[in-house]
């Protein structure tokens, strides 16, 4: 029997029994759809973070609180950060002349300017923050070391805080309110763009130290140091780590550079991506069963068919193919709309929704291969109960 | 002696010579086109139950005659019919189709050799549901790898010889039940088969229907020079057959053989009586 009238035959079958054919492969729809789906999202996340942290620079140097690779230790985590303003200035002083030095603190606070207020991430920081960053300033100049050391209330905003406190009004040189105590703005900074749904932009930049004042508390988050260049980071990070233990517990710190960074969320996200596809292959799975069910309904039910078949001639492998390439041709055609439906839907909810998505060939191709090998592996023992019937048997079959 | 020795002289069948003419006609010539000798089938049901539905029984035949097997249901005719028509292999005794013997013949090459060799008529005619006349009769060219284009051909040809031509397109839910045995027998017919092996033919039809239909396989039987074996337990259909082999529990039965007025004596050499000792069929 050649291959192409086995399809045509499988596929004169599934027409035959349209309904029951479409419930069984909206099994492998789901499965498909699900597949792709989750790990076009997760691909996404992985590359949207990836890419914020890539913006940064590549020779950056992260001081965070707590212990990294062994997780959280005690006293850890941003709200018991041992990292003070003092610290930074020391290590900047270290590090005069070899790598450039700033912090952050963060904190949401509501700002209020002329065209109306709203949240905003405020962040403290200092006058190196644009340099360490590679942050352009568009307009205006960012705040200097002096306005920082000297708590002097000055402000630079991101663009979409410009809008929304100021709208087409110019920011230069006027005052934006944040809990209550008011800035004067002296410089705008680049689009950053939007991560998860949080808009980047909508933040507000003043002095680390006024910043402290403002929320009452003596902390920085985090510490940034930009290395010169790639081949000098080793050496910066062990400056870093040098000059912090000065002042601060060694557990109570790491220090990581972006590739370390990089490296462990590609990790955590690549992981949590394999997660939601190993579950989402559940559900293949059990379309699997369903499409195994189905054909074993098809092959009693079509008992009298395979035993004429078998005494016009047919032989064994000419009906277990037959019955293989049905099963198949459900599942691939499932495959195929699951396919579509997923793609479909990672485009909506890459356009509509904060959740990143990206499909890759590769999530495409593993779907949709294994939806094939569903087919396979659990076509074959209908199939193979088909092609071992007894035609004399069968013909006679009520 | 308790077993039969039946044979049907190839001077009875009047399409003999002129199978010899076509293609296949010179396998056909000489060799039986069936040649069962002391064939036993037993059956095991449940555990240790055995059921000896046929107990020795040998028949032979020749190129283009019409023999009909006739007996009441339980007689053995059906597992005869699997035998005759290759479906299944005998317990015990050799079961020869033009000289090949089945012990010798794998699986995949005994459906090769039903593909070839043998054409079934059935009694519920067996026709696919949702699928054309002509596509039902080149069904059987489908699994010898034929091309779309010459089993269309060779299955519009086999439907002018049952004068359905004109109805291929119609689906067997559009055909009267006359015309869907005669789509069936064109699907016998669409492999020029050495064998017609008709069961009940003529059970679902009424009985001008089936006069039709017998008609019909008398014709094909001298024109075509096919072999034609009809099992029945209508000895009317029985009847028509000049050589009528009644089946008893499992034997076929020799007096009422031989008392039938067109079938001879058994001949006296024949490699079954050649060896008269061989093969007592248990009881």
């Amino acid at each position: 029997m050649r291959s192409g009238e086995s399809v045509r035959v499988a596929a004169g079958a599934i027409a035959a029994n349209r309904l029951r054919a479409g419930l069984t492969a909206l099994g492998v729809v789901i499965g498909v759809m699900s597949v792709v789906l989750l790990i076009s999202v997760g691909t996404g996340a992985r590359s949207e973070i990836t890419g914020q942290l890539e913006a940064l620079g590549s020779n950056l140097v992260f001081a965070v609180p707590g212990g990294f690779e062994g997780g959280p230790t005690e006293g850890g985590g941003p709200s018991r950060s041992p990292f003070t303003a003092d610290a930074i200035d020391d290590l900047a002083n270290d590090l005069a002349g070899q790598a450039e030095v700033t912090g952050t603190l963060t904190s949401g606070e509501q700002a209020r300017g002329p065209a109306g207020q709203t949240g905003v991430s405020a962040f403290g920081t200092t006058g190196s923050y644009d340099a360490v960053t590679d942050t352009d300033v568009t307009r205006g100049a960012f705040f200097s070391d002096a306005d920082a050391d000297t708590g002097r209330r000055v402000a630079v905003l991101g663009p979409s805080a410009a809008e929304e406190l100021f709208g087409e009004r110019d920011p230069l040189g006027q005052q934006v309110t944040l809990a209550g105590v008011g800035f004067e703005v002296v410089g705008l900074v680049e689009e950053a763009g939007t991560t998860f749904g949080v808009d980047a932009d909508l933040q507000v930049l003043v002095p680390l130290r006024a910043a402290q004042e403002l929320f009452g508390i003596q902390r920085v988050d985090t510490v940034l140091v930009r290395a010169p260049s790639p081949d000098a980071l080793p050496g910066v990070v062990d400056e870093v780590e040098a000059s912090l233990a000065q002042s601060i517990d060694e557990d109570r710190f790491s220090v990581l550079t972006q590739d370390d960074i990089l490296g462990v969320v590609g990790d955590v996200l690549g992981t949590l991506t394999f997660v939601l596809a190993a579950i989402a292959g559940i559900s293949l799975l059990v379309a699997g069963i369903g499409v195994s069910n189905i054909m074993l309904v098809s092959v009693s039910e079509r008992t009298r068919e395979i035993g004429l078949r078998k005494a016009l001639g047919a032989r064994t492998r000419d009906i277990t193919s037959q019955f293989l390439i049905e099963a198949l041709l459900l599942c691939g055609l499932g495959g195929l709309v699951g396919l579509g439906l997923g793609i479909g839907l990672a485009e909506v909810a890459e356009a509509v929704s904060p959740l990143p998505a990206e499909v890759t060939w590769w999530a495409i191709a593993l779907a949709f291969g294994t939806s094939l090998g569903v087919g396979i592996v659990f076509g074959v023992l209908p199939a193979r109960r088909a092609g071992r019937l007894d035609p004399a048997v069968a013909l006679r079959h009520e | 002696m308790s077993t039969d020795e039946l044979s049907v002289p190839a001077a009875l069948a009047p399409g003999a010579e002129a199978a010899a003419g076509d293609g296949a006609g010179a396998e056909r010539n000489g060799e039986p086109v069936v040649d069962a000798r002391e064939v036993t089938r037993h059956y095991l049901l449940g555990r240790d139950t055995v059921v000896e539905a046929l107990r020795g029984v040998s028949l032979t035949v020749p190129p283009g005659a019409f023999v009909s097997i006739v007996g009441p249901s339980g007689s053995g005719k059906s597992t005869l019919l699997n035998l005759l028509g290759a479906l299944d292999r005998p317990t015990s005794g050799s079961l020869r189709f033009s000289g090949r013997d089945v012990a010798d013949l794998s699986d995949a090459e005994l459906a090769a050799l039903r593909n070839t060799d043998i054409g079934f008529v059935f009694q519920q005619f067996h026709l696919l549901a949702r699928t054309s006349a002509r596509d039902n009769v080149a069904l059987p060219l489908v699994y010898r790898g034929a091309g779309r284009r010459e089993r269309q051909r060779r299955a519009t040809e086999a439907l002018d010889l049952v004068g359905l031509s004109h109805r291929r397109d119609h689906s067997p839910a559009e055909l009267s039940g006359g015309e869907q045995q005669r789509v069936a027998i064109a699907r016998a017919l669409v492999s020029e088969p050495h064998l017609l092996l008709a069961d009940e033919p003529t059970g679902n039809l009424d009985s001008q229907t089936g006069t039709e239909i017998m008609e019909l396989l008398q014709d094909l039987n001298a024109r075509a020079g096919v072999a034609l074996v009809v099992i029945t337990h209508d000895p009317e259909v029985a009847a028509l057959a000049p050589v009528q082999l009644p089946i008893r529990d499992g034997v076929l039965d020799q007096d009422r053989a031989s008392a039938s007025a067109l079938a001879p004596a058994p001949p006296a050499s024949g490699p079954a009586d050649a060896e008269p000792s061989e093969g007592s069929p248990p009881r």
